[in-house]
């Protein structure tokens, strides 16, 4: 964005892995370290220090002495150390170790014939243009295996002797402790062809594992932290490296005063332990490396590894500019493309615009409002590339001097795009593009409607806004992202939106029950936004359908089923028979909504959903609904009935469980008479349940409660009958209660009741109240639900990030097949017929409309 | 030309799926030149219906598979009849599924009869027979006399009346697993003597506890048996698994008969038959969480874990290990081993799947990030 006129483009097109060589570490080095010391007394860094200059800058004001640059330019340099003794790398144990054991001693040769390792080298070759690496790695590693078995040399004819590796990195040949000088020596001798059939790269020398030399990583990975008091912190690599500069020198000292070998011996030991927790501080044989503290110090392995290291934090791992957070909350009015944003926020985010001729009088008005008044701007960036903040001092200037080419990062207004996004993000509906509204108060503010794909309430949720910066973004969001083209999802070919809880109930009465006076109508339709009335029939006393006609479109047709299976026929626009529920207004079933979608297009069907919604909102508002205490009340009549039921059950129960006894009951087939006998019971309470309920829904039918179940909104059938009747029989997996005290379920009940009340039958409602032990019951299964999601959620999450890690390269190539990033061929067809499942109707091609319409 | 002729005209075009179902809800009364309109409308529908080149679908199947998941129900177990006939659902077969685990918790066949054989009666003797009966169930006491040096095993003689067999007949069955030892065989009782005198209590023992779980009828494996009704016919349901030995059996209809061990699936009847049975396995458990998704999913990540020939899980160590580039296995697990053994290789990443591109802040090859554009900027 800084030098649009002359774009630079660089692009890696590959990466390449292998290992340095000493020579190229020194090469690469721009510095050698010779002291441990990291600065002086004025504390200025020291050279040949850790922190020479040489290997970049860390502090402000300061110049790298390699490049010139300053902070944050410099990206840092390599430096080196000379090892008095050589060690091995750690992460290098394992193949030096399968070197060692599979050459000879004497001549370095591997352990197998000469025509045999040319077959093996062939082999591999051929399996690794054919499988790819992964399958060389394994053929590899099962060729590894027969190479050790020899004890003698089938080139030189010399006994060999047996290699141990003693963990992590010491090895001995017959007892004898095989020094890295040692085994460095026998590596340097190994034949180039004989390495490639250990699977090693042909520029690479296996001595190289054994290092002479240690790279010193730049101090811009490991910068040091200047505390309150002024005191400097060093980083823990920097630690681990002062460690391993310090015994280097003590060693290097030693050997040139001619120390004894004991001596010697010990601080290698110590160099290897400490070049060993520089590479990695987990090794399990080992005792971490700590600061004085007692912590442990994070060295180079636990940097990269894990969810918090370098690839998948940092790397994987993107922050963003331009976006905000904050709680949401509904709101109803506003399209379901739409995102309400609070002013604080809106006037804190900016979108670039540049200025041209044609609209320099449109972005001058936004600059002279400024930052603090709405809507206004805050920074302009000249064309040279500099920002300029807009205040109340720099106003005049910025503007006096503002031209086309000028960009102005103006505050949002209604209209600008923006991706909205709640976590956790499982489907690609969990991000999507919404157009601002900027709105009042501190919320963003969404429309209930697409509360599904989000997953999101508002008890408290909280939601995140990105805002694109360039027009390319601007156009993939809107074209791609924007809430009316992902109605449908691409799991199931079904909507993800639709009217939900109050639109739902709203029409469901509108359509099924209401007769309403003309003004009442146009003031209904002129809430929801129709403006034009002239389909609305002239009459004076209007049927529900007849004004919720009026939002169709004028040829639509439409056949189809309520929730009750009763007929729902759509014809010319015109709403003729059946009512407005779930099953054509919810999400997932919703087919009217989503034949509009289909006949209409996104926009329509977004724009009708809307109406739809409002409408019902407002029918609602006008007529009144509410639920109460009373809508559960029964009459006593009823209640005697329900308690007779139960007591019938009981009855029933107990002369199950007396025939159990007495041994009289007859095991069903497959089954313990224990378990027979349970079975029973759960069928006889079961049943009591389900008529009691029945009986209780006689009364209740015309309830606020039953309206939202029977019209699918909220509730159903089941929870009114636990309000109103019974609640029933606790299940605890698939059981009735049984576990507990020994021999029963509660010190209340005897030993050995297996009467329902002592096994989790609650004979109470929610209205009249539970006794303590069903409370209790009720508490254990609820118990249960909560455990099992607290369980499920980590689960599944991992089986989720594994299967996306998996699948992720695959893409439809433009001949139609499923191929991964390296090429192969997956599918040859996408899902066998190159359907797309969020195109489709259930994941199928909607033939019989296609017929239906045929003339 | 009839209007099938017509339709079938199409068949380059449009997939069999499409042309069938045109074919059953098309009236018979339709003129040729409905019929050629429906057919442009379908091939219109079907062009727009089409997969976009570059959808990363991949990536939206993992989707479609790992959000339903945390809907899914952990409860393992679901009654199927019979105690001891369980049978993993839920999220953790779907897991196990996925994992293409070796080991799975409740292995089971749903063994289909040819036709004179699917009656009741026949399948209820043919699941008593296949049913794997060791050695232990036919026997009423071992008993181990120090004293006289013996092993005395009295049968069950209702057991053994009830599988056709003597107690001659079970000692058949173990007699080379008791080698230097003589037997006595009465009634239902049988009397193992060492050949040779002296101590040989310890050796009497460890051939009670080897011949205990020799089978001695039935099917290797199948512990569990059960008739079951489906549909019109009657079929065999088992716990444990045994392809390849059921499907020799000559009444059984190799062609419907499965076993839900998909490794068991591979090594009988091949990875084509592997890939299915994952389908089929992973559709019967979304099925039953009553959960909607669509087929192509699962086709495509049974897909991806058969391609390689063997099946591979969604794992470390299998489809993910088979990744051309070393940053993207890095990504995932255990990224030291997979650099280090990146760096002794000296293997090249060419940077064309997708976290690699992230990592390194270009755009990603997929969807619009796969054609260049070129957009001048003034």
């Amino acid at each position: 964005m800084i030098t649009m006129d002359r774009p630079v483009h660089k692009k890696i097109v590959r990466m390449d892995f292998g290992l340095f060589s000493p020579k190229q570490i020194a090469a690469l080095a721009v510095a050698k370290v010779v002291t441990p010391e990291l600065y002086d007394q004025e504390g200025y860094p020291v050279d040949g220090g850790l922190m020479d200059l040489r290997l970049g800058v860390i502090d402000p004001g300061l110049r790298c002495k390699t490049c010139g640059q300053k902070l944050k330019e410099c990206p840092g340099h390599f430096g080196y150390i000379e090892l008095a003794r050589p060690v091995i790398h750690i992460n290098f144990v394992r193949p030096v170790f399968d070197l060692l054991k599979s050459t000879c001693k004497y001549c370095s040769r591997v352990l197998i014939p000469e025509e045999k390792a040319k077959r093996y080298l062939a082999l591999l070759n051929k399996v690794s243009e054919e499988e790819g690496f992964e399958a060389r790695r394994r053929k590899v590693k099962a060729l590894v295996t027969k190479f050790k078995v020899k004890d003698k040399c089938p080139h030189c004819q010399e006994k060999q002797e047996k290699i141990r590796l003693e963990k992590p990195y010491s090895f001995y040949e017959s007892d004898v402790r095989l020094s890295p000088i040692e085994a460095r020596a026998r590596l340097e001798k190994v034949a180039d062809d004989d390495v490639q059939l250990f699977g090693f790269a042909s520029s690479f020398r296996p001595e190289w594992m054994i290092m002479t030399v240690l790279p010193i990583p730049p101090v811009t990975i490991r910068p040091s932290i200047t505390l309150e008091s002024g005191e400097r912190s060093e980083d823990d690599l920097t630690h681990k490296l002062g460690d391993i500069v310090r015994i280097n020198q003590r060693l290097f000292e030693n050997i040139n005063a001619g120390a004894p070998e004991v001596i010697i011996e010990d601080l290698w030991d110590l160099l290897q332990y400490h070049v060993t927790t520089f590479f990695n501080n987990e090794v399990s044989q080992l005792p971490p490396a700590r600061h004085r503290g007692g912590q442990i110090l994070k060295t180079l392995s636990s940097r990269i590894k894990s969810k918090d290291g370098r690839i998948r934090y940092n790397l994987a791992g993107k922050r963003t500019d331009f976006s905000a957070r904050t709680v949401i909350s509904p709101d109803p009015f506003i399209s379901l493309n739409e995102v309400g944003v609070p002013f604080a926020i809106a006037m804190n985010l900016t979108v670039p615009e540049r200025v041209t001729e044609w609209n320099k009088a449109y972005l001058r008005a936004f600059v002279e409002r400024g930052p603090h008044l709405y809507p206004g701007a805050n920074y302009v960036i000249k064309p040279d590339g500099r920002r300029k903040t807009i205040t109340a001092e720099t106003k005049d200037e910025i503007l006096a001097e503002l031209e086309t080419g000028f960009i102005v990062e103006r505050h949002l207004i209604d209209g600008d795009t923006a991706l909205f996004n709640r976590q956790p993000s499982l489907h690609r509906m969990s991000m999507m593009c919404h157009r601002v509204k900027v709105l009042p108060a501190r919320t963003f503010r969404l429309n209930p409607a697409v509360c599904n794909p989000y997953n999101a309430d508002f008890d408290g949720d909280e939601m995140n806004f990105h805002l694109p910066q360039t027009e390319e973004a601007r156009a993939e969001a809107e074209v791609l992202m924007l809430v009316e083209t992902q109605l449908i999802s691409p799991r199931y070919g079904l909507s993800v939106v639709g009217c939900i809880h109050d639109g739902i109930t709203g029409n469901y009465l509108l359509t099924k029950e209401l007769i309403l006076q003309r003004p009442e109508a146009i003031d209904l339709l002129y809430t929801c936004g129709v403006r034009d009335f002239s389909r609305l029939p002239h009459k004076e006393k209007l049927d529900g359908r007849e004004v919720f006609s009026v939002l169709l479109p004028a040829d639509f047709n439409f056949s189809g089923t309520d929730r009750s299976g009763s007929e729902v026929r759509i014809k010319n626009g015109v709403l003729t028979s059946g009512v407005m529920d779930k099953a054509n207004l919810g999400q997932e079933s919703g087919l009217m909504l989503r034949n509009i979608y289909e006949t209409y297009g996104p926009a329509h069907a977004a724009e009708l959903l809307g109406k739809i919604s409002k409408l019902g909102i407002a029918v609602l508002s006008r007529r009144g609904f509410s639920i109460g205490v009373s809508d559960m009340d029964l009459p006593a009549e009823t209640k005697a009935e329900i308690q007779r039921i139960i007591a019938e059950a009981e009855k029933e129960t107990l002369s199950l469980i007396d025939r159990y006894h007495e041994g009289k009951l007859e095991s069903l087939p497959g089954r313990t008479l224990a378990e027979t006998l349970e079975l029973r019971i759960i069928e006889v309470l079961n049943k009591t349940r389900n008529k009691s309920g029945d009986v209780a829904m006689k009364q209740v039918r015309d309830s606020a409660a039953t309206v939202m179940a029977r019209c699918g909104s909220r509730g159903n059938v089941l929870n009114i009958a636990q309000m109103t009747a019974i609640v029933g029989q606790q299940a605890l997996r698939g059981k009735r209660i049984e576990q507990g005290f020994r021999g029963r379920t509660l010190s209340y009940f005897k030993r050995g009741d297996l009467s329902a009340t002592a096994r989790g039958f609650i004979k109470n409602n929610f209205k009249s109240g539970l006794r303590p032990h069903e409370y209790f019951f009720g508490a254990m299964t609820g118990r249960d639900a909560l455990m099992d999601t607290a369980l499920r959620t980590p689960k599944s999450g991992y089986l989720y990030r594994r299967l996306s890690n998996a699948m992720q390269d695959l893409k439809v190539d433009y001949d139609g097949s499923v191929r991964d990033a390296s090429g192969k061929i997956v599918q040859f067809a996408y899902g066998e017929d190159h359907l797309d499942v969020s195109r489709t109707k259930n994941g199928e091609l909607d033939v019989k409309k296609i017929v239906e319409q045929m003339e | 030309m009839t209007d099938k002729d017509l339709i079938e005209g199409y068949a380059d075009r449009l997939p069999p799926s499409v042309l069938k179902a045109i074919q059953e809800v098309l009236p018979s009364k339709a003129t040729k030149k409905q019929v050629e309109h429906v057919m442009e409308e379908a091939l219109a529908a079907y062009t727009a219906a089409k997969i976009h080149p570059g959808e990363c679908v991949g990536l939206v199947s993992a989707e479609s598979i790992g959000e339903p998941g945390t809907q899914m129900t952990l409860n393992t177990f679901h009654f199927a009849g019979v105690a001891e006939m369980n049978v993993t659902t839920g999220l953790p077969r779907l897991i196990e599924i996925l994992d293409a685990r070796k080991e799975i918790k409740t292995p089971m066949m749903e063994i289909y009869l040819k036709s004179p054989h699917n009656t009741l009666e026949h399948v209820r003797t043919f699941a008593a027979r296949i049913k794997e009966m060791v050695f232990d169930e036919f026997v009423t006491e071992f008993a181990l006399s120090i004293f006289e040096q013996v092993l005395r095993i009295t049968f069950n003689a209702e057991m053994l009346k009830a599988h056709q067999l003597t107690a001659e007949e079970l000692v058949k069955v173990i007699r080379l697993r008791t080698k230097g030892f003589t037997v006595q065989v009465k009634e239902s009782e049988a009397l193992f003597k060492p050949k040779e005198s002296g101590e040989h209590i310890k050796e009497l023992y460890n051939i009670k506890e080897k011949i205990r779980k020799v089978v001695v009828q039935g099917v290797k494996g199948l512990r569990q048996v059960l008739p079951v009704k489906r549909g019109e016919e009657y079929i065999v349901l088992t716990s444990g698994t045994n392809l390849k030995e059921v499907l020799e059996m000559k009444e059984v209809d190799p062609v419907r008969t499965f076993s839900n061990d998909l490794y068991e699936t591979q090594a009988v009847l091949g990875i084509e038959a592997a890939r299915q049975a994952m389908i089929n396995e992973v559709s019967k458990v979304i099925d039953a969480q009553g959960l909607n998704i669509n087929i192509r999913h699962i086709m495509l990540v049974a897909d991806t874990m058969c391609v390689s020939g063997a099946l591979r899980g969604v794992t470390r160590y299998g489809v993910v290990s088979e990744k051309a580039s070393v940053l993207a296995r890095a990504s995932f697990e255990t990224p030291i081993k997979h650099l280090t053994n990146a760096a002794l290789a000296g293997e090249v990443d060419n940077l064309t799947s997708v976290v690699e591109n992230v990592m390194i802040n270009q755009p990603v090859p997929l969807g619009t990030g796969l054609p260049g554009l070129v957009v001048k900027m003034k």
